[in-house]
């Protein structure tokens, strides 16, 4: 067995900085997530409104940021508004903002389908059963589209933790470049770190997105 | 907005895109084809293959691309597997699609209910017509909306090769930001040359999806 480079990340405090990287990758995703949530939701309830105006610019924006890769909208912020706008940006904040308008445009559309998803027929029933405006959206349309959108939006939070990786391209010192730290570190000792270390990290990546990939699927057979 | 640097600087970013193009379209293929196998091997329950099979869609899913391709181009030389950046973008993409297209191709044929089956052993067919008559439209029909949004979330995805050198879209608009620091104009560039690769698909997509639409009887 040739020497794969594993001993490296048990040399110091590799392993733990490895996962202080891993840290600041959650801590920006955790971020984004908690603000894109009810923006999102404020967004999808705006889509659903019959204003034609209101429809037509949120349509535009999703649209917009859907076809755009993440790393383009990073460069944009990052690069492009800075300079535009003679501020200054960290890559931690630059990137806070692309994850917040990139999960604020796909939890809208979630919102908006799991609203539009609930059948004209329940609003009927529950106007027949006496209820009153506020009572049929509390008690009838509300608990239909929690149960819809929740493994949904599970979905996204492990897209948006697998796109954090891409801040390193902005300049984040996050997990992955941390093990090129690490790597370059322990080059004459241990010329084939990179292997090693960059599997190590792919795991770290999932066993952080698989329970909750499993989790969002449960729900989905739970309460179909 | 300096029209004259952006003249001059068309013709690297159109080739940046053809490569784009080329890496993206035969990764996607293959992407395909990997998902493919896995479909089939699911489907039919082959021992061993298909709990292979399944650990592969678990592990590329809750991947990140960027993660995969250091792990190909910088890890995998280390072992003994040495391949030029090109073939490792396409390898990359291929190893995160072909999950997510086995995913595609498998709600499609889970959608087709028992009955179009035996329906159609009743009517006489043997197995391999039942399926290339009445469940593989059927099917394809339901996945086409996964199968397009596939295409284009791959497609997306190709931004992350400039990690691995190689001189993509991304790459080329760095490069000039860095060089010339004129950042408005390679910005631009760079959204409307995305615009310009993907509007169409994604506008093809659309067209598809409504031409395949006929699955919806006799569920």
């Amino acid at each position: 067995m040739p020497n794969l480079g594993f001993e490296v990340l048990f040399k110091g405090k590799n392993m733990l900085r490895l996962l202080g990287g891993l840290g600041v990758a959650a801590k920006i995703s955790l971020i984004s997530i908690l603000i894109s949530i009810p923006l999102g939701i404020l967004m999808g309830a705006l889509m659903t409104s019959k204003n034609r105006a209101i429809q037509a610019v949120l349509r535009a924006y999703l649209e917009f940021i859907r076809i755009m890769p993440q790393l383009v909208l990073l460069f944009i912020v990052y690069f492009g508004t800075t300079r535009m706008f003679g501020w200054n940006l960290s890559g931690e904040l630059s990137s806070v903002i692309v994850f917040v308008l990139w999960g604020t445009a796909e939890m809208g559309d979630l919102v908006r389908g799991a609203i539009v998803s609930i059948p004209k027929h329940q609003y009927e029933s529950a106007a027949a059963l006496g209820l009153g405006k506020v009572q049929t959206q509390r008690y009838i349309i509300l608990p239909q589209t929690v149960r819809r959108l929740v493994p949904l939006s599970i979905n996204l939070v492990t897209r948006m933790i697998k796109t954090t990786s891409l801040v390193i391209m902005i300049g984040v010192v996050e997990v992955q470049k941390v093990a090129q730290q690490i790597i370059e570190a322990n080059r004459s000792s241990s010329p084939n770190a990179a292997f090693g270390v960059y599997l190590t990290v792919f795991f770290m990546y999932f066993i952080v997105c698989w329970p909750i990939s499993l989790l969002a699927r449960y729900l989905e057979k739970r309460w179909r | 907005m300096d029209w004259e640097f952006i003249c001059k600087y068309l013709p690297l970013y159109g080739k940046a895109a053809l490569l784009t193009l080329r890496i993206g379209i035969l990764g996607v293929l293959l992407a395909a084809a990997v998902g493919l196998i896995c479909t089939v091997v699911q489907y039919y329950r082959v021992p061993v293959l298909r709990q292979i099979a399944a650990v592969y869609i678990e592990v590329s899913r809750n991947t990140p691309l960027l993660i995969q391709l250091f792990l190909i181009y910088y890890g995998l030389p280390k072992v003994g597997i040495r391949m030029s950046a090109a073939t490792c973008g396409v390898v990359g993409l291929a190893f995160l699609g072909g999950s997510y297209m086995a995913e595609a191709f498998r709600s499609g044929i889970e959608s087709v209910g028992k009955v179009q089956e035996e329906s159609a052993y009743s009517l006489g067919l043997g197995h391999l017509q039942a399926m290339r008559y009445v469940i593989f439209p059927q099917a394809l029909s339901t996945s086409m909306p996964a199968i397009t949004a596939n295409v284009i979330f791959l497609l997306k995805e190709t931004s992350v090769f400039s990690a691995i050198s190689l001189m993509d879209l991304m790459f080329t608009a760095k490069d000039l930001i860095g060089l010339y620091a004129r950042t408005a104009e390679s910005l631009v560039m760079l959204v409307a040359f995305y615009l310009i690769i993907l509007l169409p698909i994604s506008i093809a997509g659309r067209i598809l999806e409504r031409r395949l639409r006929f699955a919806e009887f006799g569920v």
